[in-house]
């Protein structure tokens, strides 16, 4: 039996008279990225902030590497680290006293911490500019420098609350490909996104929220077949989707659902073959678009 | 020798609170270090306002050329307050800029962070205390007060900036942004103005003087020069005392409540 590292039973959290999050369950496996996907305002950072300590739920329980959220706080702060939405370092500082001053209140000694800091500098490629202040970073340099400061302790789970935002492709690449690497060395992390294919890409499990709820929760390829493998989509003059039908992909069952059309809608219709698209499944749970069309 | 490491294990246990301390004040008087504005501000404003005070406003509040032994304390004090209202906007950037939450994610006691900021405020502020005494020396201050009575001096300065900067550490930790953190903690810096520090309140019109008379600047600007140029000290210091460790306990409460509030387990 595989290992959880994150347990989370019928969690709830409201502010003022918004429901932010309206119960929530999840297992999250230990050593995967398990992407939580949602737009803004979805309740995603509330849950990170749930499951990081920083926030009490209302209702509802959590574990996190085997230790209660509620009852074993200090427990939970041993066994996570967190890099939050906004790069939380120091800019009057270098990117080698960051490091410093991270892993003294970690723990490290202070021989201990003048080593971490220096593998850490050469594990995320910042030695050339650890003596630079950190506010002369660009974008993408400071979330590489606020990932190795979340690294400081390795602890077991890592949460990130949309790593990759404001970065550009290239940075984000990277970025994917050391968050990859450190899933291979074990930990787990759990990460939010508003980037579909950063969610398709990355991780191993994604779970869909809106409106505070788990609209949906698998690997990639189990959500989008969720909604069919592969649609029949009925254009009309202008391009637009007028319906959409699951279909197997099938001679047969693409001809069948054509003979059920025919008569009902005007013979220039256009039709298209489209495989679904993790979107699609975004689109179809957190919008409540039908695809079962009714056809206008 | 020197050993290579690898892997680096840590501690499983809290970060010991003199360890996190120490970080968070070196980490504080750092950041003050790099803040260059700041910095000169701090030793050129001294410097300007004791010359403004003396040659300026001097002759004419006291031609007899005395006034320079009369204003250092208010020139002290209202240093102080400058200085140490910027601990307002420190922690206000903390609080609001995201790095609160990583601190709140370690095994530290995360309220220290604002006792950097306090101990790095201290160590500005009697730096800028330092110099104005200096200047005041250069421009013809003369003082009756020997060792002890220098030791008595400063230790009430430095009672006084560490209860006002919790204050405006207190106003940073309930402000929405630095910069409401920076309006709020100007109204304070008119306070000694409405005190005896520039002129005698007996000079005021008499319903100021029933404010002047009974607001904390006061008794600590006459405890200062009672001790520096030997006037007696009546009531002034136990009153003076009695001000600066009831504001620093209120706004100690004030600011662990508030940063409870603020980073406590919402």
């Amino acid at each position: 039996m595989k290992n959880t590292a994150i347990t989370i039973r019928g969690l709830r959290k409201t502010y003022g008279q918004q429901t932010v999050l309206d119960g929530i369950d999840l297992d999250v496996p230990a050593g995967t990225i398990f992407a939580l996907l949602g737009p803004n305002g979805a309740g995603k950072t509330t849950l990170i902030n749930i499951l990081s300590t920083l926030t009490k739920p209302d209702e509802g329980k959590a574990a996190v590497n085997g230790h209660d959220i509620a009852s074993e706080r200090d427990a939970v702060k041993m066994s996570i680290s967190l890099t939050g939405q906004f790069a939380a370092v120091d800019g009057m500082l270098t990117a080698r006293e960051n490091l410093h001053m991270i892993c003294r209140l970690s723990g490290f000694s202070s021989s201990g911490a003048r080593a971490r800091t220096s593998e850490l500098l050469r594990l995320f490629d910042l030695e050339a500019s650890a003596g630079k202040l950190v506010k002369t970073y660009s974008g993408g340099m400071r979330r590489r420098l606020d990932l190795a400061v979340s690294l400081v302790a390795r602890r077991p789970v890592l949460f990130l609350d949309e790593p990759t935002t404001g970065l550009d492709t290239v940075s984000r690449r990277a970025l994917w490909k050391q968050i990859t690497e450190l899933r291979d060395e074990g930990i787990t992390i759990f990460l939010t996104t508003q980037y579909l294919e950063e969610a398709d890409q990355l991780a191993d499990r994604i779970a869909i929220i809106a409106g505070g709820r788990i609209a949906a929760e698998g690997t990639a390829q189990e959500l989008k077949s969720r909604i069919g493998e592969e649609r029949i989509e009925l254009l009309g003059d202008d391009e637009e989707l007028l319906a959409a039908y699951a279909t197997d992909g099938s001679l047969q069952d693409i001809r069948r659902t054509l003979n059920e059309l025919a008569g009902k809608v005007s013979p220039e219709t256009r039709i298209r073959l489209r495989k679904p698209s993790l979107d699609d499944v975004f689109v179809a749970l957190t919008e409540a678009k039908p695809f079962e069309g009714v056809l206008r | 020798m020197k050993t290579v490491q690898t892997v680096q294990s840590v501690p499983a246990r809290k970060t010991s609170l003199a360890i996190t301390n120490a970080v968070f004040v070196g980490r504080s008087i750092r950041l003050s270090l790099r803040n260059t504005e700041a910095l000169i501000m701090a030793i050129v404003l001294p410097v300007m306002l004791m010359l403004l005070f003396t040659y300026v406003f001097g002759g004419a509040i006291d031609p007899g050329g005395d006034y320079v032994n009369y204003v250092v304390p208010g020139i002290i004090l209202l240093c102080a307050g400058f200085g140490s209202s910027s601990t307002a906007v420190d922690v206000s950037q903390d609080m609001t800029n995201g790095i609160i939450d990583r601190f709140r994610t370690l095994p530290i006691r995360s309220l220290s962070v604002i006792t950097g900021h306090v101990a790095a405020s201290l160590a500005r502020n009697l730096l800028a205390t330092g110099v104005v005494i200096g200047v005041a020396f250069l421009v013809g201050f003369r003082t009756s007060a020997g060792f002890l009575e220098w030791l008595a001096a400063i230790g009430i300065i430095a009672l006084f900036i560490l209860a006002l900067t919790w204050l405006f550490a207190a106003i940073g930790l309930v402000a929405g942004s630095p910069s409401a953190a920076s309006g709020y903690g100007f109204i304070l810096l008119f306070l000694p103005y409405l005190s005896s520090a520039f002129v005698p309140t007996a000079t005021m019109p008499r319903w100021l003087q029933g404010v002047a008379n009974h607001q904390p600047i006061t008794p600590v600007i006459e405890t200062i020069r009672s001790l520096l140029t030997g006037s007696p000290i009546g009531h002034h210091a136990w009153l003076a005392a009695a001000w600066c460790v009831g504001i620093l306990l209120l706004a100690l409460l004030w600011s662990v409540a508030s940063f409870r509030r603020k980073a406590g387990h919402r």
